[in-house]
């Protein structure tokens, strides 16, 4: 008999908790066909970006609406009904997702500012979202902005996407906040039902010959899971939302480690865009012999063991722990290497 | 009761044309293209026929292979259609002969064009269609939007009865590009029109191996001539067809038209005759003087072909005393022209009193006819012995034969409103325009029209939006005469042109403008203040950029504009007219709510209480007047003709003003000063490195590179910047880098290019871009200084991407796009050969900034030496080219010849010498010019007439540098069979393909240089399949030099192409990538993507030369192409940037998916071959041609 793995995300019942990020995955419906028979319980699809659609349009309008008018030619250049725009087409691999697949289906939507877009929710919604995850994807650059400033208009934003939709709604974040649980609490007040910790962001290299800058994005490692076991050990403790451990998660073990430092389930990423549907099942599977090997009675036992209030050594997640870490560089196993099961 | 629809004829046309027809086949010609485009979209959407198929569109590679597409789809049976104009239907005309003599049923749309003569021209006039005359075709007009739909819906079922095929046409841009509100026609209506029974008959008559039958046989002496009478009693029953469709469809919809139509006083007796546009115009007018009591008429001709002139004696009011027929079209040489012929003939074989009735042309090239013009017409018949033969709408001061009209006179009754409104082409007006157009029409019971006249410049062209609003059906079928409102969404269009000129009195003026209104008054120049006080006209000002820019609309200040137009025009109330502009925003941005929609609804909060009415003072105040067209300094020609139209006065310009031969002087872009950049490139002189790539790519020339005694910088203006040049063979001499601050267009494509960076503030280089006002002024007088340098002689610098930029281009300031990527090559062609060059120059992009009045951007050396240049056609470009070829060789013998014969004449020595010189390069053609001046000297002292005749062919002795250039739509599509030609000639001609992709003038069509995966249109989806490797075809010959080019990706590797190309003694062929608006991105990039595609594989740089081969090397160099392995950038990161790409993968991402997949394996296909080419070494050969 397989062991359950069932577990509630956001309020909604899912088989497993080692789910498919936000990601291009979601973008071809054959991929999400093989994931769901892999054993994903929930598919989340990419983000909708607010520049994005501001971007989209303002090019569609430079294009279309104005360019190429001229002596001979009173048309754009660009055939008219080319430019569709991005959200229309979610919309519409959102309701095809939702028409092939049985397991719930999550829209993402990424922006940082009030505005126009968050009526982008209602109608993800009634497209049939399951749930939002709501990306506050944005570096503070702003001089005359605070911390609390900061938050502030965040905490706007997520209460906005709220009020008009009836769907769960998860807030992903970045590690950048001068007190994340307490954020996550104001989150949590808001009526958030999740969060997802972290976003992982484009980072800009510099070309020293050249002096330009370069934008990259590289696939995760596990070295990244430890800074989300480090936060999910903190916040889980008092957090009455769903968490979500997204970033280093390879391994089955990592998987492991990020759910007994609280994460109510893992998002998997980067490890699927190389292996495929495939890893997911051997994520899932190596999930299961490890409950086994262990004995542990349920996932739930397992669940948050390791997290601030329960581990044996709570401090190593805290400053205390910084000297000590120093000394023992040398005897800390290669990072991203899995350990055996 | 119909349901109504507010469009262009183009558009109505294309309606019915796909809905009656099974297989169209196309090609794009202006002003035709869109009824094409429109098709290809419908069926693309899988809009269907009326019989509930989806009608196959193909895209040909001419209009003579959409000819015979269509004459096959009718062979086998398929009802087919095609739209075309001018040239176009001209290559048609072979297969017309065939379709006609098979008495095949058959509809083509024409939006009649004139043809090209001594200047190509893409406005309307009937040259193209009565050269059809002789086809057999039937011939219908139409005259308005609205028949040229009922006529289009006429001619389709007409046809299928009669078995006659129809040219059906239509006022090219009048009508085919007047919006205009119209009744339409549902799909019940023309099936009702159309008769089962027909159809069935000529599916039966298609070619099938069930039923066979030989069509297409060769007759001779013996039966030809009686087979081709048997098909008489189809043409002669013909007429009474038309007239019972006409009938029928007058059942179905209420419309009722005759094949000839008369309007007007029923005992008139003086008459109009004239077909198209211009006889709504004469309604119009006609109805104005029946007001006035007089007795004229008009007579509409619909049916042209087959002339029925008993029809036409019967719609002709017996009193008519005299008649005036009005052709739109010249036939030099002819008795008359055609439809004046034609009614002529039809009273001289009647039993009538014979009228006088006298030939009148009008309307070429789309010059406008007005009630007045009309009205001197009628005039003119009231004498005895009126004129004939005459012109109206010019003055002919040669001939004398125009007839004078009143300019003031205006008959449009007042409660029509009209509003005038100018912009830029690309600043939204003219969308907003046809916006409001479309809110009027299709939300209100009131009539609409709309027609925009556009110039033909690609960077900061003005539009003029001519619109109409009224209670009443709109005929007025010209321009705006007189404008109750007048609005100008640029202060600069103020210093250029006369905005006010139609304003009527006591007229709104709206004009947006960056001041507050109480200094808007002051800012005026004299003359726009004049006419305000003058005509009383109210002035309102808007900032209408600022309103934009803080709704987060950037420059796209349409919206604003369109909701003050509203407001102060009052043509709707004011709460409803912004409830249809709310509407419609969201039906152009979609149901779905964006941003973009709010950022619209908050400009149109904010418009109205953001303008503000100016106080105008009682008279005049400003000292500033307008600055003068052209420069006082500029020749006289341009002072006489090019000024008055660069101001927009060159209908004022007589015939006496104008070259006999369509020949015209070069060297006049420099005259018109534009100044229309926002933004200028401001040079530091302390960081530059002197690479002189910034002026290597400035596509407008308006940046250059210039080295220069130093003694000169004592004449510069204050703080000139200066460097002492870094090159050992002008050591010593000083460096500017110098701007044109009034040619620059602002593309940014220098400072993007400029590499040379501030180290410790990498933002700042050595050129960045400022606020074009804040240098300007300054840089004026250093333009002015620096460009009356002497220059530096061509035979002193050494000619790579560096040295070539110290010579003057003389190709200069032309009208392309902003950030353009062909023109660069082309400068750069003219900065290695120009002296020397002469360029056929297809029709196309490069022949509109090249070749479209007013200016030129071909100039002159200081020695007066530079380009000549020609454009022949679109098709025929590289015959064209070869014919210079030749009878340049042909001149060149001739001098040979002829010194040889004056040996001892001129002196052994030279006349050997100038045999013998081998002019290759800058030094040799310096001594053998001057070599030449020695022997003019000589011949100065020798009166036979051979001495006579070599002094004038003495310049051939210097190698000419032929250039046949164009862009891809030639190349690949239209003129490959004679590029083919050519190149397989072992002529010594270079050929230069400037390849945007795309067909770039005309409008963005796809052509077979598209690549995989873009989306154009008539394949809008995306095109499915690869770009034709045309270099490679080249290739396969083994005679012709080849290389493909990019500047952006390796400029060392198009200038030594180039200088390789040139110095080849046979033909040569370059593929230069030009980036193109068309590509959907920002120009300033152009260089960059240039690159992108090099390094992806998309676009490698290689050099094929036959020269090689010769030496037993590969003839295939691959000068830059991505690595085998390990590769960095990829296809897909290229294509990511440019939005013909990107619509494809915001429109359907998995089709995106699957054709980046596909063109990726075509790139990898492709290098493989080139890899193995530039590893290929053939068997050196004995005779291997190498230059001289």
């Amino acid at each position: 008999m397989t062991r359950s793995l069932e577990t509630e995300y956001l309020g909604i019942k899912i088989a497993s908790p080692i789910v498919p990020g936000a990601s291009p995955l979601a973008d071809d419906i054959e991929v999400v066909l093989r994931l769901e028979d892999a054993g994903a319980p929930m598919i989340t699809m990419r983000s909708l970006f607010e520049e994005q659609f501001a971007l989209d349009e303002s090019a569609a309008r430079r294009h279309v609406t104005n360019a190429g008018v001229s002596g001979e030619s009173s048309r754009p250049y660009l055939p008219e009904h080319a430019f569709a725009m991005g959200v229309d087409r979610y919309l519409e691999q959102l309701e095809r997702i939702r028409r092939r697949v049985a397991i719930p289906v999550v829209a993402s939507l990424n922006g940082v500012t009030p505005g126009g877009w968050v009526s982008h929710a209602t109608m993800l919604e009634q497209a049939g979202a399951s749930a939002l995850e709501l990306n506050l994807y944005a570096l503070p650059s702003d001089l005359l902005a605070s911390a609390a400033d900061v938050e502030r208009v965040q905490l706007e934003v997520v209460r906005s996407v709220i009020d008009r939709v009836s769907i769960p709604v998860a807030v992903k974040l970045s590690p950048f906040y001068s007190s994340l649980p307490h954020f996550v609490r104001a989150l949590q007040d808001a009526g958030g039902k999740g969060v997802v910790l972290f976003n992982r962001f484009y980072q800009a290299d510099i070309d020293p010959v050249g002096l330009t800058t370069r934008r990259t994005l590289h696939l995760s490692t596990s070295s990244e899971l430890l800074l989300r076991l480090r936060w999910l050990a903190l916040v889980s403790p008092t957090a009455r939302v769903s968490l979500a451990a997204s970033g280093g998660v390879h391994e089955p073990i990592d998987a492991v480690k990020a759910l007994m430092a609280g994460a109510t389930i893992v998002q998997v990423v980067s490890a699927l865009l190389v292996g495929g549907s495939e890893r997911l099942r051997a994520l899932t599977e190596g999930l299961r012999e490890f409950l086994d090997r262990e004995e542990y009675g349920s996932l739930d036992q397992l669940r948050g063991n390791m997290n601030a209030a329960r581990s044996p050594d709570p401090s190593a997640f805290e400053r205390a722990d910084y000297v000590r870490v120093l000394s023992s560089w040398h005897e800390l196993p290669p990072v991203g290497r899995a350990e055996p099961l | 009761m119909p349901s109504s629809h507010t469009l262009d004829a183009n558009t109505a046309v294309a309606s019915v044309a796909h809905r009656l027809s099974e297989v169209i086949a196309i090609y794009p010609i202006t002003p035709s293209s869109t009824m094409g485009e429109l098709a290809d979209e419908w069926s693309a959407k899988g809009h269907a026929n009326v019989w509930g198929h989806v009608p196959r569109v193909v895209e040909m590679q001419s209009e003579a292979g959409a000819a015979g597409a269509v004459h096959g789809a009718l062979t086998a049976g398929a009802m087919s259609t095609t739209f075309t104009a001018s040239q176009g239907l001209l290559l048609m005309i072979p297969d017309m002969f065939k379709i006609a003599g098979e008495l095949t049923p058959f509809v083509m749309h024409v939006a009649a064009r004139t043809v090209a003569t001594h200047a190509l021209s893409i406005f309307g006039d009937h040259s193209d269609v009565m050269a059809c005359r002789g086809t057999g075709f039937a011939m219908l007009a139409s005259a308005s939007v609205q028949e040229a739909q009922d006529l289009a819906a006429i001619a389709h079922a007409a046809t299928l009865r009669s078995r006659i095929p129809f040219l059906h046409f239509f006022d090219g841009f009048r009508t085919s590009h007047e919006i205009a509100k119209i009744a339409s026609l549902d799909d019940e209506t023309l099936r009702a029109l159309t008769d089962p029974d027909a159809i069935a008959a000529h599916r039966a008559r298609g070619l099938t191996p069930d039923a066979p039958v030989l069509r297409g046989t060769a007759q001779n002496p013996d039966t030809f001539f009686q087979a081709r009478e048997a098909s008489n009693s189809y043409h002669d029953a013909c007429g009474q067809i038309v007239a019972e469709t006409m009938s029928r469809f007058a059942e179905l919809t209420g419309r009722r038209y005759h094949a000839f139509e008369y309007h007007g006083h029923p005992d008139a007796e003086r008459v109009l005759v004239a077909m198209g546009s211009a006889t709504e115009t004469a309604i119009e007018t006609v109805d104005h003087l029946l007001a006035h009591g007089e007795r004229v008429g008009v007579l509409r001709v619909r049916l042209y072909r087959p002339f029925d002139a008993k029809a036409l004696l019967a719609a002709m009011p017996t009193s008519a005393r005299a008649i005036a027929v009005l052709d739109r079209t010249k036939e030099p040489g002819a008795h008359g022209d055609p439809l004046f012929l034609d009614v002529l003939a039809a009273f001289a074989e009647s039993a009538r009193p014979m009228p006088r009735v006298v030939a009148g042309r009008y309307g070429l090239s789309s010059k406008e006819l007005t009630p007045s013009m009309l009205i001197s017409v009628l005039d003119a018949l009231r004498a005895e012995h009126p004129p004939t033969r005459f012109t109206v709408g010019i003055e002919d001061d040669v001939t004398h034969r125009s007839l004078r009209w009143d300019r003031t006179l205006d008959i449009e009754p007042d409660d029509v409103v009209r509003a005038i409104v100018f912009g830029l082409g690309s600043d939204g007006t003219v969308g907003s325009n046809k916006n409001t157009i479309a809110i009027i029409g299709e939300q209100t019971e009131n009539f609409a029209q709309g027609y925009f006249v556009y110039d033909s410049r690609k960077a900061g062209a003005v539009t003029v939006s001519h619109l109409r609003f009224g209670t009443r059906p709109i005929r007025s079928a010209y321009l705006v005469q007189r404008a109750p409102f007048v609005a100008c969404h640029h202060v600069e269009i103020l210093e250029r042109h006369d905005v006010l000129e139609h304003a009527m009195p006591g007229a709104t003026f709206l004009l947006n403008a960056p001041w507050p209104a109480a200094e808007a008054w002051s800012r005026l120049p004299r003359e726009v203040q004049d006419q305000i006080v003058d005509k009383r006209v109210r002035l309102f000002v808007i900032d209408a950029n600022a309103v934009a820019s803080e709704c987060g609309l950037g420059r796209h200040i349409g919206t604003v504009l369109q909701a003050c137009f509203f407001a102060l025009t009052k043509v709707l109330p004011e709460a409803e007219a912004m409830e249809h502009m709310r509407a419609a925003i969201i039906k152009s941005y979609g149901k779905r709510g964006s941003a973009v929609i709010d950022r619209n609804f908050a400009a149109i909060e904010r418009a109205v209480s953001a303008m503000a009415e100016v106080s105008v003072p009682s008279a005049a105040t400003s000292e500033r007047r307008r600055p003068p067209a052209v420069s006082r300094a500029a020749p006289d020609f341009v002072q006489r003709v090019t000024a008055a139209m660069l101001a927009g006065h060159g209908d004022d310009l007589p015939v006496s003003a104008f070259p006999v031969d369509g020949t015209w002087p070069t060297g006049t872009a420099k005259w018109e000063k534009r100044g229309i950049a926002a933004e200028l490139p401001k040079w530091d002189a302390s960081l530059c490195i002197q690479c002189n790539k910034c002026a290597l790519v400035c596509p407008h020339a308006a940046i250059r590179t210039m080295v220069f005694d130093p003694s000169h910088l004592d004449s510069a203006p204050a703080g000139t910047q200066s460097l002492t040049y870094k090159a050992k063979e002008q050591a010593g001499l000083s460096y500017v880098v110098q701007l044109a601050p009034d040619d620059c267009t602002g593309c940014r494509l220098c400072v993007e290019v400029c590499p040379a960076k501030d180290k410790g503030n990498p933002r700042h280089k050595s050129l960045d871009m400022v606020p074009a006002e804040s240098i300007r002024e300054d840089e004026r007088p250093r333009w002015d200084w620096a460009s009356a340098l002497p220059p530096i002689e061509r035979a002193k610098v050494h000619l790579d991407v560096k040295g070539s930029q110290l010579i003057s281009p003389l190709f200069e300031f032309s009208l392309a796009c902003s950030g353009c990527g062909e023109t660069p090559y082309l400068k750069l062609l003219t900065q290695l050969f120009g002296d020397r060059a002469v360029v056929a120059n297809a029709t196309g992009c490069s022949s509109i900034f090249g070749g479209n009045l007013p200016t030129t951007p071909w100039t002159t050396d200081a020695d007066g030496r530079g380009p000549a240049w020609s454009n022949s056609l679109f098709e025929d470009n590289a015959e064209f080219g070869l014919g210079m070829r030749l009878a340049l060789d042909a001149h060149r013998e001739r001098a040979r010849t002829l010194l040889r014969q004056m040996a001892s004449g001129v002196g052994e020595r030279l006349a050997t010498e100038l045999l013998d010189a081998h002019t290759a390069d800058d030094v040799e053609i310096a001594a053998q010019r001057a070599r030449i001046v020695a022997l003019r000297d000589v011949l100065g002292g020798i009166s036979t007439p051979i001495a006579r005749e070599l002094d004038r062919v003495a310049d051939h002795l210097v190698d000419k540098s032929l250039w046949i250039v164009g862009g891809d739509g030639w190349a690949y599509d239209i003129g490959y069979g004679g590029l083919d030609h050519v190149l397989a000639s072992d002529a010594n001609v270079n050929v230069l393909v400037l390849d945007t992709e795309v067909y770039s003038n005309t409008g963005g069509q796809q052509s077979k240089a598209t690549p995989l995966g873009a989306s154009a249109k008539f394949a809008s989806a995306g095109k499915s399949v690869g770009k034709k490797d045309l270099g490679l075809l080249a290739m396969s010959y083994g005679h012709v030099y080849v290389a493909r080019v990019a500047m952006g990706g390796r400029d060392k590797q198009t200038v030594d192409a180039f200088r390789e190309a040139e110095s080849w003694n046979g033909p040569s062929l370059i593929i230069a990538y030009s980036h193109c608006i068309a590509h959907g991105y920002d120009m300033a990039h152009g260089l960059e993507q240039q690159r992108l595609a090099v390094e992806s594989g998309v676009w490698p740089l290689y050099r094929f030369d036959p020269r090689r081969l010769a030496q037993g090397e590969a003839p295939l160099v691959l000068d830059a192409a991505p690595p085998e392995t390990g590769r960095k950038t990829r296809p897909r990161d290229y294509m990511a940037n440019e939005g013909r790409f990107r619509a494809v993968e915001l429109s359907d991402p998995a089709r995106y998916a699957m054709l980046v997949a596909r063109a990726e394996a075509e790139v990898e296909r492709r290098m493989a071959i080139y890899r193995q080419l530039a590893t290929l070494h053939a068997p050196k050969s004995a005779d291997a041609e190498t230059k001289p």
